[in-house]
């Protein structure tokens, strides 16, 4: 045990948040943050933020994509420095120069979103990693069957990580937090990339650890509501940025956070949009034109062999932009790879035209040809299924054109795709879809990463496109995105959609799955 | 990044006239990596006199034998500079076409060694009385045996996401065993002496393009198979596909919606044919006989010859020229002037970590520069 263990916390009872029974009270604080602020750039990421998690209790932390709860999590463990604030692990201050290894010392432990395990190596190998002295195989291996005797975490010591499902991958993270003593446990949606079951398993597991020890507590990252309110003892809710609300779970219901978490501005005009000449509301626009895309109860599996859309019906006219607004891991991606054609269908028909524009999210990685002139990666777009000869001179005047009439600066055709700017990139990326006039166009996050001028310009493609007759399925992880472009705009929550009105609330209730 | 109002003038410039393309790119692919071999060639003369010296031997001397033994003669231009090159310049190509397509295919040397086995066993099949007519089914075996040699390790790959430079570099070592059974076993001469295979009949040997010199036939199809596939990268859908695959198998996949599986098998398979004509091309040119070291490691020369050609295939004609010369001036040099051959190998090994260093230089100047 470290010696900050057993420290008792004199400050538990004036740091004690909103007044509860005199036992409750009492529970000194695990982990304490002060007036966290922290800002990237331009942006404040945290606006002096505070949490308090109480010792012997799961914390639910929630908030909407980007509201800084990782980012805050992130000063906690020590992987980011704030401005301002401070951090407190058992009532000892740590905030000055506060690193991983620290905070680890300290008794606290981050499980990652993206799990940081070396595939190559042992279950013992990784728990062994980043301890001090002599790795001792056989001592390693007595520590994970003991820790897997007294919480029922059981793993092979000698199994590759490699072979591990991803859910027996999040328990090997954990086992390496515990195996260093770890009594805070800091989870960043642990629920996104597990199955329904292996989600209720990890929920059950979390409440007996902080039950075997009064001095365990768990912080639990989540946009779920209802994983957040069937689990958690308190809530603590941020957005954009600042803390808007926190209490005993018992205090909130799935409307009141679902309230808390979309602002009180929910129901005015998108902040940070203004809506673009040449958005007509969804009424203008149905009727008259065609379904281009209909979809008719599919369901896709991830390439885990997980499904991850189920039975989802709707379709997208001519000359209509369809919003899909959804939290992180909801089935989005699957469903408009299916859509695109780059992912079979489980079951379900789908009916969509032979040429579709897609524009993924990972440009870097789905999009470009860095190391290739803009002329071959124009090419690229119908590469698959282009036959003998190319013509070169064609292309490249293809290209050149194309620069000049969507506005991409690049000095010209021949230069390579890395040279250009991120927002230039995604302008060609979209032109590129275009340049053919597909009758459908599938458009995942493509504003990421982009500067307030490059935005303008996408969004201004897609109107232009929409107007021009284009049908249009476009995700956004950012809510006010989707809304200030789609006519209409579609909710998924747990792989399965729902129409919802053109509403920041009502959109947003239905994305984290509240009626 | 070009400054905005530049950019109205500037594209007429930039679309291309129907001849200024071609040309641009025929000085892309061939004038270029001739200057690039004359760079190479300085190089190398400056790292041989630094070693000459440092090992305490007469560069002046040396030197005279290596460009004798290279340059010296037109029996040494033809005879063993330009025969030395030809099995370097297929398994280069070999190389270079798998490379392109992102696959590290260190196997050139297996595959070569399997298209050269397979090539003296359809000359046994075929039997002594065979005409000319079989010298194309001698090829072709070659052909086959190499992709199929390179076939296993492209299933391994693909099936079971074996790394294909491992199994590759494995692959090497089994047809080296295998050639040294067939040379004691099956395809071994009459007599049971000598661990080698039967002589090739004349009428099978590859014709001869000069007479009175080694000069044959597989200079002219080396040369041909470079020009072609140097046009096929860059002129056919095909190859385009094989090229993006090699780039960004992710967007390959994604955007140009290509059957990246299907590119990566087709490329290994013609990677390993290269490779397997390669060897039946030296064994039905050169030594008319299989035997134990048939191959002085050409198969690992042709990742250096690749390289330093940047996966050109037009340049590859070029590297492994200059290769065949530093070879065959060695044997002179270790002959006339006591010089040993390892000393050209370690120029050899010398200028890879220089051109490779040097690339990577480039291209993070480039990186600097596009930040600023």
């Amino acid at each position: 045990m470290s010696p900050t263990g057993s420290h008792a916390n004199a400050n538990a009872s004036a740091n004690a948040q909103a007044p509860k029974s005199a036992a409750e009270s009492l529970r000194p604080l695990a982990l304490a943050l002060r007036g966290v602020h922290k800002q990237f750039g331009t942006t404040i990421a945290l606006n002096d933020v505070s949490l308090e998690v109480r010792a012997g209790t799961i914390h639910a932390l929630l908030g909407e994509n980007g509201a800084g709860k990782t980012t805050l999590m992130r000063v906690a463990f020590g992987l980011i420095s704030p401005d301002r604030g401070t951090v407190e692990v058992a009532g000892r201050t740590e905030s000055a120069g506060l690193t991983p290894t620290r905070a680890l010392a300290a008794g606290v432990g981050m499980v990652h979103q993206h799990f940081s395990l070396v595939s190559a190596m042992t279950v013992a190998q990784n728990i062994a990693l980043g301890g001090r002295g002599l790795f001792a195989p056989s001592k390693v291996d007595a520590q994970i069957r003991r820790i897997g005797e007294r919480t029922g975490l059981v793993l092979d010591p000698h199994v590759m990580v490699s072979e591990l499902s991803v859910s027996a991958q999040q328990r090997c993270e954990i086992v390496k937090a515990l195996a260093r003593d770890v009594r805070v446990l800091i989870l960043d949606e642990p629920t996104a990339v597990l199955a329904p079951d292996e989600a209720q398993t990890l929920l059950r597991w979390l409440r007996a650890f902080v039950q075997e020890s009064p001095e365990h507590a768990v912080v639990l990252i989540t946009h779920k509501l209802r994983d957040a309110l069937s689990v958690a003892d308190d809530v603590t809710v941020l957005r954009r940025g600042a803390r808007v609300a926190s209490g005993a779970a018992s205090t909130f219901t799935e409307d009141t956070l679902a309230e808390a978490m979309l602002g009180a501005d929910a129901r005015g005009t998108p902040v940070g949009y203004e809506v673009l000449p040449g958005v007509v509301t969804h009424a203008d626009s149905g009727g008259a034109h065609h379904e281009v895309l209909s979809v008719d109860r599919i369901s896709v599996a991830d390439a885990r062999g997980i499904e991850r859309i189920h039975q989802v019906s709707f379709h997208v006219r001519a000359g209509e932009i369809v919003g899909l607004a959804a939290v992180e891991g909801s089935g989005q991606e699957q469903l408009l790879r299916a859509v695109a054609g780059l992912l079979p269908l489980r079951s379900g028909r789908l009916h969509a035209p032979a040429d579709i524009g897609f524009v993924p999210e990972d440009r870097h990685r789905d999009a470009l040809l860095l190391d290739a002139s803009l002329t071959e990666n124009l090419a690229l777009r119908d590469a698959g299924t282009r036959r003998g000869r190319m013509d070169w001179l064609a292309l490249a005047r293809r290209t050149t054109k194309l620069l000049g009439s969507r506005d991409v600066r690049a000095a010209s055709a021949r230069v390579h795709a890395r040279t250009l700017s991120g927002g230039n990139q995604q302008k060609f990326i979209l032109a590129r879809a275009l340049e053919q006039a597909p009758p459908l166009l599938v458009v995942e996050n493509p504003t990421r990463g982009l500067d307030f001028r490059a935005t303008t310009a996408v969004h201004a493609a897609l109107n232009e496109a929409r107007n021009a007759g284009t049908a249009i399925l476009l995700y956004s992880s950012d809510l006010d995105e989707v809304l200030s472009l789609s006519d209409r705009v579609l909710a998924m929550h747990n792989g399965r959609l729902r129409e919802v009105p053109r509403d920041r609330e009502a959109v947003g209730r239905a994305m984290l799955g509240v009626a | 990044m070009s400054d905005p109002s530049t950019s109205p003038e500037q594209s007429p410039r930039d679309m291309p006239t129907s001849a200024a393309p071609l040309a641009e790119s025929f000085a892309q692919s061939f004038v270029r990596p001739l200057l690039r071999v004359g760079a190479l060639l300085a190089t190398t003369l400056t790292l041989l006199v630094a070693l000459l010296v440092v090992t305490g031997h007469d560069p002046a001397v040396a030197l005279r034998a290596l460009v004798r033994g290279a340059f010296g003669s037109w029996y040494a231009i033809t005879s063993a500079t330009l025969v030395r090159a030809v099995p370097l310049a297929f398994t280069g190509l070999a190389v270079a076409v798998a490379f392109r397509a992102g696959l590290l295919n260190i196997g050139a040397e297996g595959q070569l060694l399997a298209g050269a086995a397979a090539a003296a066993g359809a000359a046994a099949l075929v039997g002594p009385s065979a005409g000319a007519w079989a010298i194309p089914l001698v090829l072709v075996a070659g052909v086959l045996s190499g992709a199929l040699w390179a076939g296993i390790a492209a299933v391994l790959r693909q099936r079971f996401g074996v790394l294909e430079v491992i199994s590759t570099i494995m692959l090497n070592f089994v047809a080296l065993y295998v050639v040294g059974w067939l040379v004691r076993g099956p395809l071994q001469e009459p007599s049971r002496i000598y661990p080698q295979s039967v002589a090739l009949p004349d009428a099978l040997h590859l014709p001869v393009l000069l007479p009175g010199t080694r000069l044959h036939l597989g200079v002219a199809l080396a040369a041909l198979l470079a020009v072609y596939l140097w046009w096929w990268m860059r002129g056919t859908a095909a190859g385009f596909r094989l090229r993006a695959v090699g780039l960004n198998a992710h967007a390959a996949a994604t955007t140009g919606r290509i059957d990246v599986a299907r590119v990566s098998l087709l490329a290994f398979l013609a990677s390993g044919a290269l490779a397997g004509l390669g060897g039946a091309v030296e064994y039905a040119g050169v030594t008319y006989a299989l035997y134990e070291n048939f191959s002085p490691g050409y198969g690992y020369t042709a990742i250096a010859v690749a390289l330093l050609a940047r996966l050109n295939p037009a340049g590859v004609l070029g590297t492994a020229l200059l290769f065949g010369a530093l070879q065959a001036g060695a044997n002179a040099m270790q002959r006339d002037a006591g010089v040993p051959v390892a000393l050209v190998n370690v120029v050899e090994a010398m200028l890879i970590l220089l051109v490779i260093a040097g690339d990577r230089l480039s291209i993070s100047n480039r990186t600097r520069r596009d930040r600023t």
